[in-house]
Protein backbone atom coordinates (compact mmCIF):
# COMPACT_ATOMS: atom_id res chain seq x y z
CA UNK A 1 0.00 0.00 0.00
CA UNK A 2 2.60 2.52 1.24
CA UNK A 3 4.77 1.33 -2.05
CA UNK A 4 1.81 2.17 -4.05
CA UNK A 5 1.53 5.28 -3.58
CA UNK A 6 5.07 6.57 -2.92
CA UNK A 7 5.24 9.73 -4.55
CA UNK A 8 8.88 8.70 -7.02
CA UNK A 9 7.12 5.71 -8.14
CA UNK A 10 6.11 7.62 -11.10
CA UNK A 11 10.06 8.37 -11.86
CA UNK A 12 10.96 4.79 -12.33
CA UNK A 13 12.56 3.81 -15.72
CA UNK A 14 10.76 0.43 -16.96
CA UNK A 15 12.62 -1.52 -19.27
CA UNK A 16 9.76 -2.08 -21.91
CA UNK A 17 12.11 -4.05 -24.54
CA UNK A 18 15.99 -4.87 -23.46
CA UNK A 19 18.80 -4.04 -25.80
CA UNK A 20 22.72 -4.22 -25.15
CA UNK A 21 25.45 -2.49 -27.08
CA UNK A 22 28.70 -4.55 -26.03
CA UNK A 23 28.89 -2.92 -22.42
CA UNK A 24 25.83 -0.43 -22.75
CA UNK A 25 22.15 -1.01 -21.92
CA UNK A 26 20.58 0.49 -24.42
CA UNK A 27 16.93 -0.84 -23.49
CA UNK A 28 14.27 1.12 -24.95
CA UNK A 29 12.45 2.06 -21.66
CA UNK A 30 9.36 3.77 -21.05
CA UNK A 31 11.13 7.14 -20.96
CA UNK A 32 12.12 6.22 -24.71
CA UNK A 33 9.18 5.58 -25.23
CA UNK A 34 7.39 8.83 -24.48
CA UNK A 35 10.70 10.51 -26.00
CA UNK A 36 9.45 8.96 -29.44
CA UNK A 37 6.00 9.85 -28.62
CA UNK A 38 7.16 13.68 -28.38
CA UNK A 39 9.22 13.52 -31.75
CA UNK A 40 6.15 12.22 -33.43
CA UNK A 41 4.08 14.72 -31.71
CA UNK A 42 6.37 17.43 -32.46
CA UNK A 43 6.67 16.37 -36.10
CA UNK A 44 3.05 15.58 -36.29
CA UNK A 45 2.35 19.29 -35.36
CA UNK A 46 5.58 20.82 -37.60
CA UNK A 47 5.19 18.63 -40.56
CA UNK A 48 1.31 17.66 -41.21
CA UNK A 49 0.29 20.41 -40.02
CA UNK A 50 1.29 22.33 -42.28
CA UNK A 51 0.50 20.17 -45.25
CA UNK A 52 -1.94 22.23 -46.86
CA UNK A 53 0.49 24.60 -47.10
CA UNK A 54 -2.63 27.38 -47.00
CA UNK A 55 -2.20 31.08 -47.62
CA UNK A 56 -4.67 31.57 -44.50
CA UNK A 57 -3.58 28.86 -42.08
CA UNK A 58 -6.20 26.82 -40.20
CA UNK A 59 -5.62 25.87 -36.40
CA UNK A 60 -3.11 23.59 -36.07
CA UNK A 61 -0.49 25.33 -39.16
CA UNK A 62 -1.45 28.53 -37.17
CA UNK A 63 -0.09 27.18 -34.27
CA UNK A 64 3.42 25.49 -35.85
CA UNK A 65 3.57 28.78 -37.61
CA UNK A 66 3.31 30.47 -34.22
CA UNK A 67 5.92 28.23 -32.87
CA UNK A 68 7.95 28.79 -35.67
CA UNK A 69 7.92 32.51 -35.22
CA UNK A 70 8.07 32.39 -31.69
CA UNK A 71 11.44 30.92 -31.54
CA UNK A 72 12.53 32.35 -34.90
CA UNK A 73 12.04 35.81 -32.62
CA UNK A 74 13.96 34.55 -29.87
CA UNK A 75 16.69 33.76 -31.43
CA UNK A 76 16.44 37.32 -33.34
CA UNK A 77 16.19 39.10 -30.32
CA UNK A 78 19.08 37.46 -28.20
CA UNK A 79 21.73 36.44 -31.29
CA UNK A 80 21.08 39.00 -33.93
CA UNK A 81 21.66 37.87 -37.49
CA UNK A 82 24.47 35.40 -36.20
CA UNK A 83 21.75 33.16 -34.50
CA UNK A 84 20.77 32.29 -38.02
CA UNK A 85 22.38 28.98 -38.43
CA UNK A 86 21.53 27.69 -34.88
CA UNK A 87 17.50 28.31 -35.30
CA UNK A 88 17.05 24.58 -36.17
CA UNK A 89 18.80 23.74 -33.13
CA UNK A 90 17.20 25.78 -30.94
CA UNK A 91 14.13 25.00 -32.23
CA UNK A 92 14.68 21.32 -31.66
CA UNK A 93 15.02 22.13 -27.98
CA UNK A 94 12.15 23.88 -27.71
CA UNK A 95 10.04 21.46 -29.11
CA UNK A 96 11.45 18.68 -27.62
CA UNK A 97 11.25 19.61 -23.93
CA UNK A 98 8.03 21.46 -24.37
CA UNK A 99 6.31 18.37 -25.61
CA UNK A 100 8.66 16.29 -23.00
CA UNK A 101 7.04 18.37 -20.29
CA UNK A 102 3.12 18.63 -21.97
CA UNK A 103 3.20 14.95 -22.70
CA UNK A 104 4.02 14.58 -19.08
CA UNK A 105 0.99 16.54 -17.62
CA UNK A 106 -0.92 13.78 -18.93
CA UNK A 107 -1.53 11.30 -16.02
CA UNK A 108 -0.24 8.02 -16.09
CA UNK A 109 2.26 9.13 -18.40
CA UNK A 110 5.96 9.22 -18.04
CA UNK A 111 8.14 12.94 -17.82
CA UNK A 112 11.47 12.67 -19.46
CA UNK A 113 12.43 15.95 -18.68
CA UNK A 114 12.17 14.98 -14.68
CA UNK A 115 15.64 12.99 -15.40
CA UNK A 116 18.37 14.21 -14.57
CA UNK A 117 20.06 12.23 -16.90
CA UNK A 118 18.82 13.79 -19.91
CA UNK A 119 18.45 17.22 -18.68
CA UNK A 120 21.97 17.12 -17.98
CA UNK A 121 22.94 15.52 -20.65
CA UNK A 122 21.17 18.25 -23.14
CA UNK A 123 22.52 21.10 -20.80
CA UNK A 124 26.42 19.58 -21.36
CA UNK A 125 26.00 19.23 -25.29
CA UNK A 126 24.69 22.72 -24.82
CA UNK A 127 27.75 23.54 -23.07
CA UNK A 128 30.18 22.04 -25.36
CA UNK A 129 28.99 23.11 -28.67
CA UNK A 130 28.89 26.84 -27.49
CA UNK A 131 32.51 26.57 -26.05
CA UNK A 132 33.56 24.88 -29.61
CA UNK A 133 31.16 27.98 -31.26
CA UNK A 134 33.14 30.85 -29.41
CA UNK A 135 36.71 29.02 -29.61
CA UNK A 136 35.86 29.02 -33.33
CA UNK A 137 35.00 32.45 -33.73
CA UNK A 138 37.51 34.09 -31.61
CA UNK A 139 40.22 31.58 -30.61
CA UNK A 140 42.12 32.35 -27.68
CA UNK A 141 40.93 36.02 -27.57
CA UNK A 142 37.93 33.66 -25.61
CA UNK A 143 39.77 33.70 -22.81
CA UNK A 144 38.91 37.42 -22.52
CA UNK A 145 35.27 36.29 -21.62
CA UNK A 146 36.31 35.40 -18.03
CA UNK A 147 37.33 39.14 -17.46
CA UNK A 148 34.75 41.90 -18.17
CA UNK A 149 36.78 44.78 -19.79
CA UNK A 150 36.77 47.92 -17.42
CA UNK A 151 37.67 45.55 -14.36
CA UNK A 152 39.99 47.19 -11.86
CA UNK A 153 43.18 44.93 -11.99
CA UNK A 154 43.52 44.45 -8.23
CA UNK A 155 39.85 42.51 -8.54
CA UNK A 156 41.02 40.48 -11.94
CA UNK A 157 42.05 37.58 -9.78
CA UNK A 158 38.88 37.70 -8.16
CA UNK A 159 36.80 38.62 -10.91
CA UNK A 160 38.55 35.74 -12.95
CA UNK A 161 37.47 32.96 -10.48
CA UNK A 162 33.65 34.55 -10.19
CA UNK A 163 33.43 33.89 -14.07
CA UNK A 164 35.07 30.75 -14.33
CA UNK A 165 32.69 29.40 -11.51
CA UNK A 166 29.57 30.66 -13.32
CA UNK A 167 30.67 29.87 -16.71
CA UNK A 168 31.17 25.72 -15.72
CA UNK A 169 27.89 25.72 -13.76
CA UNK A 170 25.75 27.19 -16.05
CA UNK A 171 25.09 23.14 -17.45
CA UNK A 172 24.51 22.23 -14.08
CA UNK A 173 22.06 24.98 -13.57
CA UNK A 174 20.82 24.90 -16.82
CA UNK A 175 19.78 20.95 -16.49
CA UNK A 176 18.82 21.04 -12.68
CA UNK A 177 16.06 24.16 -13.05
CA UNK A 178 14.34 21.86 -15.65
CA UNK A 179 14.51 18.58 -13.96
CA UNK A 180 13.82 19.94 -10.37
CA UNK A 181 10.91 21.46 -11.73
CA UNK A 182 9.19 19.24 -13.09
CA UNK A 183 10.14 16.42 -10.81
CA UNK A 184 8.49 18.61 -7.68
CA UNK A 185 5.48 19.59 -9.84
CA UNK A 186 4.81 15.94 -10.65
CA UNK A 187 5.60 14.76 -7.15
CA UNK A 188 3.19 17.40 -5.55
CA UNK A 189 0.38 16.54 -7.62
CA UNK A 190 1.12 12.52 -6.43
CA UNK A 191 1.07 14.01 -2.94
CA UNK A 192 -2.34 16.20 -3.13
CA UNK A 193 -3.73 13.09 -4.77
CA UNK A 194 -2.94 10.74 -2.08
CA UNK A 195 -5.06 12.41 0.53
CA UNK A 196 -8.10 13.12 -1.47
CA UNK A 197 -9.50 9.67 -0.65
CA UNK A 198 -8.85 8.65 2.51
CA UNK A 199 -10.10 12.60 3.32
CA UNK A 200 -13.59 10.95 2.15
CA UNK A 201 -16.18 13.58 1.37
CA UNK A 202 -13.45 15.98 2.52
CA UNK A 203 -11.37 15.33 -0.59
CA UNK A 204 -13.10 17.93 -2.52
CA UNK A 205 -10.38 20.32 -0.92
CA UNK A 206 -7.42 18.61 -2.18
CA UNK A 207 -9.37 17.87 -5.57
CA UNK A 208 -9.57 21.86 -6.35
CA UNK A 209 -6.36 22.00 -5.64
CA UNK A 210 -5.12 19.81 -7.96
CA UNK A 211 -7.10 21.73 -10.36
CA UNK A 212 -5.34 24.67 -9.31
CA UNK A 213 -2.14 22.54 -8.99
CA UNK A 214 -2.24 21.88 -12.53
CA UNK A 215 -2.92 24.52 -14.04
CA UNK A 216 -0.09 25.77 -12.40
CA UNK A 217 2.30 22.99 -14.05
CA UNK A 218 0.82 23.28 -17.35
CA UNK A 219 2.32 26.95 -17.13
CA UNK A 220 5.54 25.88 -15.37
CA UNK A 221 5.51 23.48 -18.37
CA UNK A 222 5.79 25.63 -21.00
CA UNK A 223 7.87 28.42 -19.00
CA UNK A 224 10.60 26.10 -18.58
CA UNK A 225 11.05 24.84 -22.22
CA UNK A 226 11.34 28.21 -22.40
CA UNK A 227 13.35 29.63 -20.07
CA UNK A 228 15.38 26.32 -21.53
CA UNK A 229 15.33 28.15 -24.68
CA UNK A 230 16.34 31.03 -24.18
CA UNK A 231 19.10 30.41 -22.00
CA UNK A 232 20.64 28.47 -25.02
CA UNK A 233 20.12 31.68 -26.93
CA UNK A 234 22.05 33.44 -23.95
CA UNK A 235 24.76 31.09 -24.19
CA UNK A 236 25.27 31.26 -27.74
CA UNK A 237 24.85 34.75 -27.61
CA UNK A 238 27.92 34.93 -25.28
CA UNK A 239 30.09 32.85 -27.52
CA UNK A 240 29.05 34.35 -30.88
CA UNK A 241 29.50 38.49 -28.67
CA UNK A 242 31.72 37.46 -26.13
CA UNK A 243 30.82 40.23 -23.28
CA UNK B 1 14.97 8.55 -6.02
CA UNK B 2 14.79 6.72 -9.35
CA UNK B 3 16.65 9.76 -10.97
CA UNK B 4 19.96 8.95 -9.45
CA UNK B 5 19.72 5.40 -10.36
CA UNK B 6 23.00 5.03 -12.35
CA UNK B 7 22.19 1.94 -14.18
CA UNK B 8 19.10 3.80 -15.83
CA UNK B 9 21.64 6.13 -16.93
CA UNK B 10 22.87 4.81 -20.11
CA UNK B 11 19.84 4.13 -22.19
CA UNK B 12 18.39 6.96 -21.66
CA UNK B 13 20.97 9.28 -22.93
CA UNK B 14 21.63 6.79 -25.79
CA UNK B 15 17.32 7.38 -26.75
CA UNK B 16 17.57 10.51 -25.76
CA UNK B 17 20.40 11.00 -28.40
CA UNK B 18 18.67 8.97 -30.88
CA UNK B 19 14.94 10.83 -30.85
CA UNK B 20 16.62 14.29 -30.65
CA UNK B 21 18.84 13.94 -33.63
CA UNK B 22 15.51 12.01 -35.50
CA UNK B 23 13.82 15.80 -34.12
CA UNK B 24 16.55 17.87 -35.63
CA UNK B 25 16.61 16.39 -38.54
CA UNK B 26 12.82 16.38 -39.15
CA UNK B 27 12.65 19.79 -37.78
CA UNK B 28 15.93 21.45 -39.69
CA UNK B 29 15.77 19.42 -43.08
CA UNK B 30 11.67 19.79 -43.09
CA UNK B 31 9.41 21.83 -41.08
CA UNK B 32 11.36 24.84 -40.94
CA UNK B 33 12.76 25.27 -44.61
CA UNK B 34 8.63 24.43 -45.06
CA UNK B 35 7.05 26.87 -42.74
CA UNK B 36 9.27 29.53 -43.67
CA UNK B 37 8.97 29.05 -47.36
CA UNK B 38 5.16 29.41 -46.42
CA UNK B 39 5.77 32.53 -44.16
CA UNK B 40 7.64 33.99 -47.24
CA UNK B 41 5.38 33.38 -49.68
CA UNK B 42 2.67 34.87 -48.17
CA UNK B 43 4.89 37.88 -47.21
CA UNK B 44 4.84 38.52 -50.76
CA UNK B 45 1.92 38.06 -51.24
CA UNK B 46 0.71 40.52 -48.94
CA UNK B 47 3.21 42.76 -50.00
CA UNK B 48 2.14 41.91 -53.84
CA UNK B 49 -1.16 42.91 -52.61
CA UNK B 50 -0.07 46.21 -51.44
CA UNK B 51 1.18 47.07 -53.77
CA UNK B 52 -1.28 46.36 -56.62
CA UNK B 53 -3.73 48.28 -54.48
CA UNK B 54 -1.39 51.47 -53.99
CA UNK B 55 -1.07 51.52 -57.95
CA UNK B 56 -5.36 50.90 -58.09
CA UNK B 57 -5.17 53.64 -55.82
CA UNK B 58 -3.05 55.98 -57.14
CA UNK B 59 -4.50 55.47 -60.82
CA UNK B 60 -8.08 55.88 -59.41
CA UNK B 61 -6.65 59.42 -57.88
CA UNK B 62 -5.22 60.61 -61.43
CA UNK B 63 -8.59 60.05 -63.10
CA UNK B 64 -10.41 61.35 -60.56
CA UNK B 65 -8.22 64.59 -61.19
CA UNK B 66 -8.90 64.15 -64.49
CA UNK B 67 -12.29 64.35 -63.89
CA UNK B 68 -12.04 67.48 -61.83
CA UNK B 69 -10.37 68.91 -64.29
CA UNK B 70 -12.65 68.30 -67.04
CA UNK B 71 -15.64 69.50 -64.87
CA UNK B 72 -13.73 72.99 -64.08
CA UNK B 73 -13.48 73.05 -68.08
CA UNK B 74 -16.85 72.44 -68.73
CA UNK B 75 -18.12 74.67 -66.15
CA UNK B 76 -15.73 77.61 -67.57
CA UNK B 77 -17.12 77.01 -71.00
CA UNK B 78 -20.22 77.29 -69.65
CA UNK B 79 -19.86 80.48 -67.79
CA UNK B 80 -18.30 82.20 -70.85
CA UNK B 81 -20.83 80.92 -73.15
CA UNK B 82 -23.47 82.49 -70.82
CA UNK B 83 -21.93 85.89 -70.36
CA UNK B 84 -21.57 86.55 -74.83
CA UNK B 85 -25.28 85.26 -74.66
CA UNK B 86 -26.09 88.31 -72.27
CA UNK B 87 -24.22 90.55 -73.65
CA UNK B 88 -25.18 90.18 -76.67
CA UNK B 89 -28.94 90.08 -75.77
CA UNK B 90 -28.62 93.49 -73.50
CA UNK B 91 -26.27 94.83 -76.86
CA UNK B 92 -29.47 93.83 -79.05
CA UNK B 93 -31.81 95.33 -76.88
CA UNK B 94 -30.09 98.77 -76.63
CA UNK B 95 -30.11 98.83 -80.17
CA UNK B 96 -33.58 98.40 -80.02
CA UNK B 97 -34.50 100.81 -77.65
CA UNK B 98 -32.31 102.90 -79.31
CA UNK B 99 -34.42 102.32 -82.78
CA UNK B 100 -37.47 102.90 -80.82
CA UNK B 101 -36.47 106.17 -79.85
CA UNK B 102 -35.25 107.43 -82.70
CA UNK B 103 -39.00 106.29 -84.56
CA UNK B 104 -40.88 107.67 -81.86
CA UNK B 105 -39.11 110.85 -81.57
CA UNK B 106 -39.76 111.25 -85.59
CA UNK B 107 -43.38 110.48 -85.47
CA UNK B 108 -43.60 112.93 -82.44
CA UNK B 109 -41.59 115.87 -84.28
CA UNK B 110 -44.12 115.45 -87.40
CA UNK B 111 -47.23 115.17 -85.30
CA UNK B 112 -46.11 118.45 -83.34
CA UNK B 113 -45.70 120.03 -87.10
CA UNK B 114 -48.92 118.76 -88.12
CA UNK B 115 -50.36 120.20 -85.03
CA UNK B 116 -48.57 123.74 -85.66
CA UNK B 117 -49.93 123.32 -88.95
CA UNK B 118 -53.47 122.99 -88.35
CA UNK B 119 -53.18 125.69 -85.57
CA UNK B 120 -51.88 128.14 -87.84
CA UNK B 121 -54.58 127.60 -90.15
CA UNK B 122 -57.24 127.54 -87.78
CA UNK B 123 -55.50 130.88 -86.62
CA UNK B 124 -55.96 132.36 -90.42
CA UNK B 125 -59.45 130.57 -90.54
CA UNK B 126 -60.38 132.43 -87.38
CA UNK B 127 -58.68 135.79 -88.83
CA UNK B 128 -61.07 135.51 -92.00
CA UNK B 129 -64.12 134.33 -90.23
CA UNK B 130 -63.62 136.97 -87.87
CA UNK B 131 -63.35 139.68 -90.28
CA UNK B 132 -66.45 138.69 -92.31
CA UNK B 133 -68.48 138.26 -89.61
CA UNK B 134 -66.97 141.73 -88.43
CA UNK B 135 -67.77 143.18 -92.31
CA UNK B 136 -71.48 141.38 -92.31
CA UNK B 137 -72.06 142.93 -88.22
CA UNK B 138 -70.92 145.98 -89.63
CA UNK B 139 -72.82 146.34 -93.13
CA UNK B 140 -76.46 145.20 -90.83
CA UNK B 141 -75.61 148.10 -87.91
CA UNK B 142 -74.56 150.63 -89.71
CA UNK B 143 -75.27 149.80 -93.77
CA UNK B 144 -71.72 150.61 -95.17
CA UNK B 145 -69.51 147.95 -96.26
CA UNK B 146 -66.04 148.85 -94.22
CA UNK B 147 -63.21 148.35 -96.07
CA UNK B 148 -61.37 144.72 -96.12
CA UNK B 149 -58.30 145.96 -95.32
CA UNK B 150 -59.95 148.01 -92.14
CA UNK B 151 -61.89 144.96 -90.66
CA UNK B 152 -58.25 143.00 -91.09
CA UNK B 153 -56.31 145.15 -88.93
CA UNK B 154 -58.91 145.48 -86.51
CA UNK B 155 -59.63 142.21 -86.26
CA UNK B 156 -55.56 141.12 -86.09
CA UNK B 157 -55.17 143.99 -83.12
CA UNK B 158 -58.56 142.49 -81.30
CA UNK B 159 -56.92 139.06 -81.72
CA UNK B 160 -53.77 139.61 -80.26
CA UNK B 161 -54.88 141.76 -77.44
CA UNK B 162 -57.35 138.87 -75.93
CA UNK B 163 -54.90 135.95 -77.08
CA UNK B 164 -52.15 138.45 -74.95
CA UNK B 165 -54.64 138.56 -72.41
CA UNK B 166 -55.55 135.12 -71.86
CA UNK B 167 -51.83 134.47 -71.72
Amino acid sequence: MAEAHNPLEQFEIKTLIPIKIGEFDASFTNSSAFMVIAVIAATALMVFAVRPRAGVPGRWQLLAELSYQFIAKMVSDNIGKEGRPYFPFIFTIFMFVLFGNFIGMVPYSFTFTSHIAVTLTMALVIFVLVTIIAFIKHGFHFFSFFLPAGVPIVLAPLMIAIEVISYFTRPFSLSVRLFANMMAGHTLLKVIGGFVVPLGIFGVVPIAGLVAVTGLEFLIAFLQAYIFTILTCIYINDAIHLH
Amino acid sequence: MPQLDITAFSPQIIWLVITFLVLYVLMAKIALPRIGSILEERQARIDDNLDAAQSLRNESSAEAEAYEKSMAEAREQARSAIYDATQEMSADSARRHEELGTRLSGDLKAAEERISQAKEAAVAGIHEAAASVAAQATERLIGIEPADEAVASAISTALDTSVKEAG
